[in-house]
């Protein structure tokens, strides 16, 4: 009985979660976006929707879920179909071996991080084919670029992952957290520090991979309207849009897994800061937040939107409790590291996209065969001699 | 370079616009490519055509001046100062010296606000999304200024044939002396996003580069001619409103790239802050209205006048038969010769190229189709 609830009950019921969940986090990732990307430009950003246009996401989704389904009559149809189911389905199976926490993940499988670079490779045909598919000379260009783009990015992205491997000495992606807490060091740091460079390209890789500014070519706007989405609207239009989304949190992810010691607060392994980092800083932050979100109620003149600050704030102050009691705390600590650290690198994807112009195509692949394959090699050699004269 | 034949299969022809993202209006481009390399392209003018120079005809001279702020919407004080001098000329009168001085506030204000939205526009095709919102936050300022002079933002009919309906309000000078003030520190915030950033280079270093014999074979003036490194500045070479008392400079650049171009523009708008801080430091008392009848019956004859816009040479050729209304205005606009340019400047570069060409030659549809 113990085994049954282990392998299949618990797994089934955090799939169904993720699933049910993530399309709510995917919109509320977007409301941070162009929040924190109204920050940068001197404005205000979301007003309307609720409180701080706090339920702008729930309106966006109602929205798309309404708008009418249109297919070009030019269109393949079952491939028009096909393309946005793939690249969602794709991306959110990656979550299944994504480590939340120490013991929250769907499968610890030994082959961990194969797992998601392939599910990554087949996303890619779920852009191919919605611009081959939609029979526009837009989209075709954007799903021409996009397979070009992504095809070359993974190349640079499998050699940093490759070098992480190589320190972990182990595919499955806890042995990979495991593995930074015995060695007491985060892997972007390891290796007399020569391992931040995988580190570094995988990050600029991980925003190829993910079509993000400055290296949004396929879906670039001022040239191809919408790239290989173009065609696309209403419900599909938002399968494509959740995948980009989980994408973005798949590879930062990645990241946080494989460089920056998941769920392991930082310097795990120092016992006097235990108390500081485990329980003073996450409730003191949403604690913070709390109180902003008080603030925010005395603010607001409209009762229903005072009701929805107050029990905003209320849900952080409570959290942040949570965080004090030892025994909540063990439970989440973890996860709350493995979050916080996800959307530190989430939070850079908007700052690169509020900064950067937009690469043009042939000093993308320029800078991906030029630039980020040979080092992510050299990177690979040096840092396999220096494991080589370790042992 | 030789002609290219569109016969082969393998090309992809492209109709971009007339609505597009950045076509910057409803310019339409028929770009034929190979793969991303676009062989040659092709303009559809005529979308926003409103006929402006066939209406000159059916109204009286002082009707038609507000006529002209619609053709470039973007530097409408410009277009209204350019055919103000063309009409004064016909009648041989001049702006008394404060109108001039004024008149010349208000057109360099409007180069700046020109300018400013050309930089954010034109950082927004090649995917800065941000400079845009700071380039918008300073040209509200000096909109205001506009606005509180005539109560227009952006079509303003700022002047009168003659000289100036209205006198400047009170806090005219003390409000524009602050813009000048604050202005340069934000241009620095643009060039800190901008002029090093590595992408940027990359985007408009060597991208649509136009020599300065393709300029002056297809007649291109203002900031994309400075930019091919030839010195043409109508406010030096036939000074127009006493631009011949003020001190500055003409930006040119090198190369005749995108680049250049950016940097020329950011300087003109330096140089434009000089201007107006001289023009508001010695800035005449006295009438502001030259003696202009009520009825204006200019004598039979014709003229051109042109005066340095901010995308280039904006000219008014004006024909009188002693009536009322004019018998013929033609408009020399600077966004439509400039935009012949186009196919020579993209052949040979990629689609993204296209974007970042369209923005650097800085049109405005309204003027480019009248």
């Amino acid at each position: 009985m113990e085994a049954l609830l282990a392998t299949y009950l618990k797994p089934l019921v955090m799939t169904a979660v993720i699933i049910l969940l993530f399309p709510l986090i995917a919109g509320y990732i977007t409301l941070a976006e162009r929040k924190v990307l109204a920050d940068f430009q001197v404005r205000l950003g979301l007003m309307r929707v609720g409180p701080y246009g706090f339920l702008q996401p729930i309106a966006d989704a109602v929205k798309l879920l309404l708008k009418e389904d249109i297919v070009p009559s030019a269109a393949d149809r079952w491939i028009f179909w096909l393309a946005p189911v793939l690249s969602t389905v794709t991306a959110l199976t990656a979550f299944s071996v994504l480590p939340l926490g120490p013991n929250l993940q769907v499968a610890d499988v030994n082959i961990g991080l194969l797992v998601i670079l392939s599910l990554s490779s087949v996303g890619i045909l779920g852009t191919i084919l919605g611009g081959w598919a939609s029979n526009s000379h837009y989209s075709l260009l954007g799903s021409l670029r996009s397979a070009a783009q992504m095809v070359s990015y993974e190349v640079a992205m499998g050699f940093a992952i490759v070098s992480g491997l190589m320190v972990a000495g182990t595919l499955s992606m806890q042995g990979i957290v495991k593995a930074q807490f015995d060695r007491q060091i985060w892997f972007a740091f390891s290796n007399y520090g020569l391992m931040f460079i995988p580190f570094v390209t995988y990050s600029i890789a991980a925003v190829a991979e993910t079509n993000r500014a400055p290296f949004d070519l396929p879906e670039a706007e001022s040239e191809l309207v919408a790239g290989f989405h173009t065609e696309y609207s209403g419900f599909r239009w938002a399968l494509y849009f959740l995948a980009e989304y989980a994408n973005m949190f798949v590879v930062s992810s990645i990241a946080v897994t494989l460089f920056l010691g998941g769920w392991l607060r930082p310097f795990a392994n120092i016992e006097a800061l235990r108390h500081p980092l485990d329980f003073a800083f996450p409730a003191g932050l949403f604690g913070l937040i709390g109180v902003g979100c008080a603030i925010g109620m005395r603010r607001r003149t409209v009762a229903v939107d005072k009701g929805i600050m107050a029990v905003l704030a209320m849900a952080m102050l409570g959290a942040a409790a949570a965080f004090l009691v030892p025994m909540i705390n063990a439970a989440i600590i973890g996860p709350f590291w493995f979050l916080f650290k996800v959307s530190v690198i989430l939070y850079c994807f908007i700052w690169y996209r509020g900064t950067f112009p937009r690469f043009r195509y042939d000093q993308l692949m320029r800078v991906g065969w030029k630039y980020m394959i040979p080092i992510g090699m050299g990177a690979l050699i040096v840092n396999g001699l220096v494991l080589l004269k370790a042992r | 370079m030789p002609d290219v034949t569109f016969l082969d299969a393998n090309e992809l022809v492209l109709n971009m616009g007339p609505q597009h993202p950045s076509t910057h209006g409803v310019l339409r481009v028929i770009l034929k490519l190979d793969g991303e390399k676009v062989l040659g392209c092709e303009c559809v003018i005529g979308y926003l055509h409103r006929g402006v120079e066939k209406i000159a005809e059916n109204r009286t001279w002082m009707q038609f001046a507000p006529y002209v702020d619609r053709m470039d919407y973007v530097a409408a004080v410009s277009n209204g100062l350019g055919y103000c001098l063309a009409v004064e000329k016909l009648m041989s009168v001049e702006a008394p010296p404060r109108a001039q001085a004024v008149r010349v506030i208000l057109t360099e204000l409007n180069r700046i606000t020109s300018h400013l939205l050309w930089l954010g526009t034109h950082a927004l095709d090649i995917g800065a999304i941000t400079p845009v919102f700071y380039c918008f936050r300073e040209r509200e300022e000096a909109l205001k200024i506009f606005e509180n002079y005539c109560g227009a933002r952006l079509t303003t009919h700022a002047f009168r044939i003659g000289g100036l309906q209205y006198e400047t309000y009170d806090t005219f000078e003390k409000e524009v002396l602050a813009f000048c003030d604050m202005f340069p520190a934000k241009v620095d915030e643009y060039e800190e996003l901008l002029t090093g950033n590595r992408i940027w280079l990359g985007r408009t270093r060597g991208v649509g580069i136009l020599t300065a014999e393709d300029c002056k074979d297809f007649g291109v003036t203002g900031p994309v001619l400075r930019a091919s490194g030839v010195e043409w500045d109508l406010r030096k070479a036939q000074p127009y409103s006493g631009y011949e008392k003020y001190d500055f400079a003409i930006p040119t650049g090198r190369n005749g790239d995108t680049f250049d171009r950016y940097i020329v523009r950011i300087q003109e708008m330096r140089q434009s802050l000089r201007i107006i801080r001289q023009a508001v430091e010695g800035l005449p008392t006295g009438p502001i209205m030259g003696k202009v009848p009520k009825v204006m019956k200019p004598p039979v004859g014709e003229c051109y006048v042109s005066i340095e816009a901010p995308k280039g040479e904006l000219g008014y050729f004006v024909v009188s038969d002693n009536s009322t209304q004019p018998y013929r205005v033609r408009v020399r606009p600077p966004s439509f010769v400039n935009l012949q340019a186009l196919d020579r400047m993209c052949r040979g570069s990629l689609i993204a190229d296209v974007v970042a060409i369209i923005g650097t030659i800085d049109i405005v549809l309204g003027e480019v189709d009248r």
